[in-house]
């Protein structure tokens, strides 16, 4: 008796979770196909261009003080931890490339992208699941224009090219940021320190955290407006949408990493 | 001219058109009446494609779009403009980039040109000197002015209103009608318009249709509609509260009575 309840319970289980990975596989197919369709409006006429100015301006001025605050705290907080943990054998030496190859190859694209899943990210479901609940896509589509040439390549466009630029700035005051801790409150030689900076940072280190910072965006842009394409049910069904952006892109920004660090290096 | 037949559609279990049939003449105005949550939005929505209807056939100048893919179906909604129940104006754009943003995103016109198009269209629905006011700044009569204002725009040869005079005061309601009537007679528009508004679909409407229980149940003149012994119509036409379309409801009304009653009774004893 026990052991056909149990038995049950497992069924009931693996049946719970089977739905859950359908779900998701489904979830992933459905931003796939959006992908598809981003690559086959976004060559057509017209051009959309001003969309997507208007689109990188919203991305980058949105983003960028959160950006910048996480890049500098983060290239701090480095500092400290890798110079406590590097007197141990008296490497201290070595804070500065540390800190500039955790930054550029990895700190400063991830923190970025998860800053800007949240901030740009909520922002893209939330418009566009408004839009959706409203009956706006409808009369989009009414008025000749297809919602994913209208609204989602500028959108994706725009991530695309703005993350990029953020991390730039964030590799920079991440830097810095460790360099202001290390010189100044750990009294680090401020010439060995830019030395070693320089010293082991290859520009394949940089580059390669600008392409992941691209997919990064692209992804957000991606998931974000899918989540508020399929919103449903009013004000409530926008919250929901806005919520599940979020932490599907975050999620996406670190898995995508994993796999595109272990390709490029 | 636009025939609909065997159209149907739901949603999960819930069945919304019933193999529905609707011949709309060429140049003719025609008013679907029904109750609310019958499914006169939905009708509509498959007629544009923005719904995928279950089963049937919608042949606009004889060619069906139930069966048309998406390249397709945007040549077709060329031919159409839509006033949504609710509107639906871009929040983000302002009342003269709503009302131009067909005429811009297919170019009709040189840049110059479409202000003075966008003028006379909002004149046509009563409105002036709002062009640079966003919609969050408009009462709701004048969203579904400027909504209908954007639907006109670019000249279509069909168009849908749903519901285009409610939230209207009867004086404003009086001009849309009349602008209706007027886009029919000089530009010889097909159209199907929605409402709940009797005294509207009298004054607009070549056919009056009725839609009940996901069907057309009776179609006529607004005479023949008005005189109609088909009690559903006549419960609907004179709005009555009391009749066949709220039978059930009432049934269930007096179930939970008579059950709250029993329940009440024993709980007595
Ligand atoms: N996208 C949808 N998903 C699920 N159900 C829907 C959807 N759209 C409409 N329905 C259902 O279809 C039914 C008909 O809806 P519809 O909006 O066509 O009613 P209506 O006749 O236009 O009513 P009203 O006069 O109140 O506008 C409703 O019961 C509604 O719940
Ligand atoms: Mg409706």
């Amino acid at each position: 008796m026990t052991e056909q309840k149990r038995r049950n319970g497992a069924a009931l289980a693996a049946e719970r979770l089977g739905e859950r990975v359908y779900a998701m596989v489904q979830e992933l197919g459905a931003i796939f196909t959006l992908f598809l369709q981003f690559l086959s409006w976004m060559p057509r006429p017209p051009s959309e261009i001003r969309n997507i100015l208007k689109q990188m301006e919203e991305v980058g001025v949105r983003s960028m003080p959160v950006v910048l605050v996480t890049a500098t705290f983060t290239g701090m907080v480095l500092a400290l931890q890798s110079y406590s943990g590097f007197q141990r054998f008296q490497a201290t030496s070595f804070v500065g490339s540390v800190v500039a190859l955790s930054i550029t190859r990895e700190l400063g694209p991830v923190f970025a992208g998860l800053m800007v899943s949240g901030r740009v990210g909520a922002a893209m479901a939330a418009e566009l699941g408004t839009m959706k609940v409203t009956e706006q896509i409808d009369a989009l589509v009414t008025l000749a224009t297809n919602p994913v040439k209208y609204l989602v390549v500028p959108r994706v466009v725009a991530a695309t090219l703005v993350l990029p630029v953020l991390v730039v700035f964030a590799d920079l005051v991440g830097i810095l940021g460790g360099y202001f801790v290390s010189v100044y409150l750990l009294g680090s030689n401020p010439y060995v320190y830019v030395a070693k900076t320089y010293q082991y940072l290859e520009f394949k280190d940089i580059y390669t955290g600008l392409v992941k910072a691209s997919v990064f965006g692209m992804l957000i842009a991606l998931i974000s407006c899918h989540h508020g394409f399929v919103a449903e049910g009013g004000a409530e069904g926008v919250g929901r949408a806005t919520t599940r952006a979020v932490v599907a892109s975050s999620m996406m920004v670190l898995i995508s990493d994993y796999f595109m660090t272990s390709f490029m290096f | 001219m636009i025939e609909i037949r065997g159209l149907s559609k739901r949603f999960g279990k819930k069945v919304v058109l019933d193999g529905l049939d609707l011949t709309v003449p060429k140049g003719k105005n025609t008013v679907v009446i029904g109750g609310s949550g019958t499914g006169k939005s939905v009708l509509i929505k498959c007629v544009v494609g923005l719904l995928r209807p279950d089963a049937g056939e919608i042949r606009i100048g004889g060619e069906d779009v139930t069966r048309m893919d998406e390249r397709e179906l945007v040549r077709v909604r060329r031919k159409f403009g839509m006033l949504f129940q609710g509107s639906a104006l871009f929040d983000s754009l302002d009342v003269g980039d709503n009302v131009a943003f067909a005429l811009r995103r297919l170019k009709m016109f040189p840049e110059r040109q479409i202000q003075d198009v966008v003028e006379e269209k909002l004149t046509m629905v009563g409105l002036r000197d709002i062009q640079r006011l966003m919609p969050s700044e408009l009462s709701g009569g004048m969203k579904k002015r400027v909504g209908l204002a954007r639907a006109i725009a670019a000249e279509p040869d069909i168009l849908l209103y749903d519901e285009p005079t409610t939230g209207l005061d009867p004086i404003m309601a009086d001009v849309i009608n009349g602008l209706i009537v007027a886009l029919r007679e000089s530009l010889g528009v097909t159209s199907i318009s929605i409402t709940h508004d009797m005294a509207s679909a009298y004054k607009i409407a070549d056919t009056i249709a009725m839609l009940y229980k996901g069907k057309i149940v009776e179609v006529g003149t607004p005479a023949e509609i008005r005189g109609s012994s088909n009690p559903v119509v006549r419960q609907f036409v004179e709005g009555r509260a009391h009749g066949p379309i709220t039978a059930e409801s009432e049934e269930f009304v007096r179930f939970v009575r008579r059950r709250d009653g029993a329940a009440a009774g024993e709980e007595e004893r």
